[in-house]
């Protein structure tokens, strides 16, 4: 059977993928980000899961104004990276794992989590940056290291699912890809955040002490972590920090008891606090 | 309008269903702008191209002046109008030193010093407004 040996939270600040696109991550701006996720790599390698499950948001790439699933799950074949205005990032496709994919959806809707189905959807930073930092540079005429199965998660227009919800939802998504006869190694990926804002006025908010405490709360107490609540999210960790709702559907499909053997917290990444954890399912 | 639990939050514009609504076609043109052709043609002729987009004149004017606050009170969300600013050649760190009205260099001064903190930030009534 399937087994989720492990999740990831990780930030996805596009200004990272630029970076790494450009050969810049040596300089003084970038380095420390950058040495921060070293050991990830080194982890990743020693993993080497088969799927990743990649928890992400859309910035109005594969879905603009005109439709706003809340969850939307990569079932198509391939993901090619989108120009998201500044032209494609020089990545490689994502390639999915279909039969997978499928068999999660159609749980997840059986389980009373009606989920979008996608079968044509171009990604962005919020994918691919993630999938960066965490394996290094892949040329575009390579491969990544893994299948990837998206899912997308409405956090541009108010609201976004609450963490409560997104919590269980990872969970259905854990009895999901555990009940998927092939034996896969998988590993859960949610990203976003941390605390930033980067729009109007107040432009430029972060709270490190506040966004220290959710990757505490990561660890040892992911429900209390859950009921945080939209406010909290707007006021302390600015209008874009809510996209922090998205680990806790990575931390969701893990076990209550987790350990955790990486974290990462950085100022600034471009608007944005960075931060990564890694926590193992005991 | 009645009053929403997040309107209190100084200098910051939460993107409900509401902003999406007076913001649609606004927000449509600037997505627009993701592709190469869209935005040679913008670049090409601005006032032809924004005849296709039926927003307000008050948005429409915005969009030609670049008052990236402005579009932003008119519905506009930042994932949009940042395509716009790319268009422009003005990534999202350079966008907000123009929002903040702090200017570029001492916005990226800030965030590199940590950036801006929460305490004095978290109520309109801290930034003397209502």
């Amino acid at each position: 059977m399937a087994k989720i040996m492990a999740g990831v939270g990780c930030s996805h600040v596009p200004a990272i993928g630029v970076a790494m696109d450009t050969g810049i991550t040596n300089d003084d701006y970038w380095k420390p980000i950058f040495d921060g996720f070293n050991r990830s790599r080194e982890w990743m390698k020693k993993q080497n899961p088969d799927v990743i499950f990649l928890v992400y948001n859309d910035h109005c790439t594969a879905f603009d104004a005109r439709c706003i699933p809340t969850f939307a799950l990569g079932c198509g074949a391939e993901f090619h990276p989108a120009d998201e205005g500044w032209g494609p990032r020089p990545v490689p496709a994502v390639k999915n794992h279909q039969k997978m994919a499928s068999h999660i959806a159609q749980y997840l809707v059986l389980n009373e989590f009606d989920i979008t189905i996608m079968n044509e959807m171009e990604v962005d930073h919020g994918l691919t940056v993630p999938l960066s930092v965490m394996f290094g540079n892949i040329k575009q005429n390579e491969e990544w290291p893994a299948l990837v199965i998206p899912l997308c998660v409405n956090v541009v227009q108010y609201p976004a699912p609450t963490g409560n919800r997104c919590y269980n939802l990872g969970k259905a998504i854990r009895s999901a890809i555990e009940s998927y006869e092939e034996d896969l190694k998988v590993v859960i990926f949610g990203t976003g955040g941390m605390s930033h804002q980067l729009q109007y006025k107040r432009a430029g908010l972060i709270n490190s002490e506040w966004d220290k405490r959710f990757l505490d709360l990561m660890t040892e107490d992911p429900i209390a972590a859950s009921q945080i609540t939209h406010l909290e999210y707007l006021r302390e960790t600015g209008s874009e920090g809510i996209e922090m709702v998205m680990w806790l559907i990575m931390r969701g499909a893990l076990n209550e008891n987790v350990t955790e053997v990486h974290r990462h917290y950085h100022v600034p990444a471009s608007n944005t606090a960075v931060g990564h954890i890694i926590l193992e399912n005991n | 309008m009645t009053k929403k639990e997040y309107d209190n939050i100084p200098g910051t514009i939460v993107f409900d269903a509401d902003r999406s609504r007076e913001g649609y076609h606004l927000n449509q043109f600037c997505i627009s702008l993701r592709l190469q052709k869209n935005r040679d043609a913008f670049n090409e002729n601005e006032e032809v191209y924004l005849d296709s987009y039926p927003m307000s004149r008050q948005q429409r004017e915005a969009v030609l002046l670049r008052d990236w606050n402005l579009l932003l009170e008119l519905g506009g969300n930042i994932y949009y109008t940042s395509k716009l600013a790319a268009n422009d050649g003005i990534n999202f760190q350079n966008l907000a030193g123009r929002m903040t009205g702090m200017g570029v260099d001492s916005y990226r001064e800030m965030m590199i010093k940590g950036g801006r903190s929460i305490e004095g930030n978290r109520d309109k009534s801290e930034w003397g407004e209502d």
